[in-house]
């Protein structure tokens, strides 16, 4: 919870006085310091965190279940559902037909009466086949039945570009789902987000949409003893400040917090200071955290994979420009896909998604640095 | 109403038809049609319980509901010797060309998700070799050796798994989605069911031209190939209704080989026969071995001949196996109860189709091994033409998104914007 213990003090640095900026960068040392601390102690691949985290939900209630394609015998396409078809037999780790609009309505049939689905799109690709029921029954029944019948479901999967799948198989879906009333939309970032955010998804009594990331299932990342606990979970709508800065906002969310990251530290080499903010949920969009950073930093990036138009980035943007608009010293820049269908040619791909040095370039710009032009397409 | 009358229950038949039956008899509506494939032990326990419609149900059910369908018997099913080594080579083609993806995926030359098809040959080229080049090709993911078959050329095919500007779409598309406009293939859908309404609307527009736009002699003719998987998706029911209810030249291609991913096909659906479902939209349901490629084809000349003739659609369901895993990222842990995988290697089509085609005198060794060797060639050279091509250009990024891109990725100078020094500024600027 460290994270969110320090979101909340940042948030009212930013709001109250640019003078205890100061007092934040003090605190830098101590944040780098904590994370080399917490690797010696312990690693969690975000594959292993969402295991977990569906094992001991199971475990907790019996009205859990998970249903979706080769989820229980092949043991997940990811492998996330390893070992739950052994533990809890087939009548909770239900292997469906390739049946999208038929299961993802079962879910939600089944959520009417109680029982708390987990259903697993192969890839959120899929989940356009069931659209209509994501969003027409699980997302409106709420409201529909007068606030009698309420959806606690959970719609889960890789989401976000892959790499070399083509068009098809490789897009955001943060800023489609993002857009419905009724739905609460996560996107986890490193293992302890993953664990935390899916044990929240599947306690909240509303449908959630929670989109994970196929290339960092692999990824390990640092976990305390309290993100192990069984009682830990993080809360809908909450950010985190991964890296606390003065100079600059960078926004990401899913593996794009990872290439904000990484950019910072780049940043950090040219003497400037970025702030980057974990959204870890898309909606609720912590509108608090956003603000309370730029008013800091009175600057501001997006970083999203989803296409730019009308997308997250579109959103934070509205959101800082409604309420902290005297506080910006700069254009926003927003870093988005292309706006393109994904490409399958390596070289293409690689330039239709944000790279980090699309997201130093950006910080620059805004930091009004002067940005070397790339004249290769990489 | 007769349509309902004719699918009421029946009295139960004799069991004796779920043997073996010779394939040139009259009472098969479709020369290659076999029931009785399928040897696991599984299957024979559904088979029991499913076995309730004989051929003969089967066949009243559809001649009640297609009562107004006059089905030519069928003549001359041999096939000449060209049409034997024409068959042979596309088989030939199919299987080095996969083999030769799985050698460059894993040296790096390709990427993502590669489905390879090895196994199941028999269906592709018992089909689409049938075919004229209007006709219209549309496939799943598993897309390389179909496009391959209606002729597009090995090289076009393996530059695009090599994502370069000579591949049939430029790099655009990739592995799961071949497109070729000259060749009307059209696509490559990596979704389970997507391409099954395209192919309506394909068949649709063959209709459409002969009815409405009174182009008479459009008898084109649209192949929907998909596996069993599909055939659990509401799309695939949704298109064989209104197939059948508009009498659509399409033959719905069901290439069963038992396995979706790791699901058993036994497991994710409630009747394993998949024929049946033809019957009950009112069209031929057809099973065949699709391990044989001569009762593919006898088939699949059946049934296109029908649809070619305005008779409407087909259903036809094969038998086969997949070689290799789903992709080539795919452990295939799940496949292999009771020695499946060697009980199907053993009937590999190419090694059947080449004992008959050498049994029957219709080829010597030597024309075989010549045909070998040629494809061969053939294929080194579409790997040498992949490689030594080149990736796309910058400039292709934005292109192609729209047919008239005006107000999307152009300035008002009319140039693409990713020509614009700013380009590379921020990928959400270009």
């Amino acid at each position: 919870m460290l994270g969110i213990l320090r979101q909340k003090v940042g948030g009212a640095t930013g709001l109250s006085s640019q003078g205890l900026g100061n007092h934040m960068l003090r605190l830098r040392p101590v944040t780098s310091a904590l994370r080399n601390y917490s690797s010696a102690t312990k690693e969690m691949t975000v594959r292993d965190a969402l295991n977990s985290a569906l094992d001991e939900e199971m475990a907790a209630d019996p009205n859990v279940f998970v249903m979706g394609e080769e989820v229980g015998e092949y043991q997940g396409a990811y492998k996330i559902t390893k070992g739950l078809l052994d533990k809890y037999g087939p009548e909770r780790v239900v292997d469906t037909p390739i049946t999208e609009a038929g299961f993802a309505g079962i879910g939600v049939g089944a959520a009417y009466h109680g029982l708390r689905p987990v259903i697993e799109f192969m890839t959120f690709n899929f989940s356009m086949q069931a659209i209509d029921h994501i969003i027409n029954s699980a997302a409106k029944s709420n409201y529909m039945s007068a606030g009698k019948i309420n959806v606690p479901i959970v719609f889960r999967g890789p989401n976000g570009p892959a790499a070399g799948v083509g068009a098809q198989h490789s897009q955001c879906y943060g800023g489609w789902y993002g857009s419905v009333p009724g739905l609460k939309v996560l996107v986890p970032y490193s293992s302890e987000d993953a664990r935390g955010l899916l044990k929240s998804a599947i306690r909240d009594p509303d449908p959630v949409v929670f989109l994970e990331n196929e290339l960092l299932y692999g990824e390990s990342f640092p976990v305390s003893a309290e993100v192990l606990d069984s009682s830990f979970c993080l809360p809908i709508g909450k950010a985190k400040i991964e890296r606390e800065g003065k100079d600059v906002t960078i926004t990401a969310f899913s593996k794009m917090v990872g290439y904000a990251l990484k950019a910072a530290e780049i940043l950090e080499k040219e003497g400037i200071n970025a702030e980057v903010i974990n959204l870890r949920s898309i909606r609720p969009l912590d509108r608090a955290t956003i603000n309370a950073s730029v008013r800091k930093t009175n600057r501001l990036v997006t970083v999203e994979e989803g296409f730019p138009q009308h997308g997250i980035g579109a959103e934070i943007c509205a959101s800082v420009v409604e309420d902290s608009f005297g506080y910006l010293d700069a254009p926003v820049e927003r870093i988005a896909g292309a706006d393109v269908p994904t490409p399958y040619a390596a070289n293409l791909e690689r330039m239709a998604f944000p790279q980090i040095e699309d997201i130093v370039r950006a910080a620059k710009r805004v930091c009004y640095r002067s940005a070397p032009i790339s004249a290769t397409a990489s | 109403m007769g349509l309902a009358r004719a699918i009421q229950p029946l009295p139960l038949p004799p069991l004796a038809d779920s043997r073996p039956k010779p394939t040139a008899t009259a009472s098969s509506l479709f020369l290659g049609s076999t029931r009785t494939l399928r040897p696991s032990n599984t299957f024979a326990r559904t088979h029991t319980r499913t076995r309730s419609i004989s051929s003969a149900q089967r066949r009243s059910a559809v001649a009640a509901n297609v009562s107004d369908v006059k089905l030519k018997p069928a003549t001359n099913l041999l096939l000449t010797k060209e049409e034997a080594l024409e068959v042979y080579e596309d088989m030939i083609l199919g299987r080095v060309f996969e083999d030769m993806c799985a050698q460059m995926y894993y040296r790096g030359k390709m990427f993502g998700f590669v489905h390879l098809y090895n196994g199941q040959e028999a269906v592709s080229s018992g089909f689409i070799k049938l075919l004229k080049k209007e006709d219209s090709v549309v496939s799943t993911y598993r897309d390389h050796v179909h496009a391959l078959s209606k002729g597009v050329p090995a090289r076009a095919v393996m530059s695009e798994l090599f994502g370069k500007t000579t591949g049939c779409c430029r790099g655009q598309g990739g592995s799961m989605h071949m497109f070729s406009s000259e060749y009307n293939v059209l696509g490559g859908f990596a979704f389970i069911g997507e391409g099954i309404p395209v192919a309506t609307g394909a068949a649709f527009t063959s209709k459409y031209k002969r009815e409405v736009l009174k182009e008479a002699d459009c008898d084109h003719v649209t192949l929907a190939f998909f596996g069993d998987g599909t055939a659990n998706n509401g799309q695939f029911f949704e298109c064989l209704n209104m197939a059948a209810l508009w009498k659509l030249p399409i033959i719905f291609v069901v290439e069963n080989n038992l396995w979706a991913i790791g699901m058993s096909h036994l497991r994710a659906t409630s009747d394993p026969e998949i024929w049946k479902k033809g019957p009950a939209f009112g069209m031929p349901g057809v099973h065949v071995d699709g391990m044989d490629v001569l009762k593919v084809r006898e088939v699949a000349q059946e049934a296109i001949g029908r649809a070619r003739r305005g008779e409407g659609p087909t259903l036809v369901e094969c038998e086969t196996y997949r070689f290799r895993g789903h992709s080539l990222a795919d452990p295939d842990e799940l496949r292999d109860p009771g020695d499946e995988k060697a009980r199907y290697a053993a009937r590999d089509p190419i090694t059947q189709f080449k004992k008959h085609l050498i049994e029957s005198k219709l080829a010597n060794e030597a024309e075989l091994k010549a045909i070998e060797k040629k494809i061969e060639e053939v294929v080194e050279e579409a790997v040498e033409f992949a490689d030594a091509s080149p990736a796309p250009s910058r400039s292709q990024l934005l292109e192609n998104v729209f047919a008239d891109p005006r107000g999307f990725g152009i300035g008002p100078d009319g140039r693409y914007r990713c020509e614009d020094p700013k380009f590379t500024e921020g990928t959400a600027q270009v």
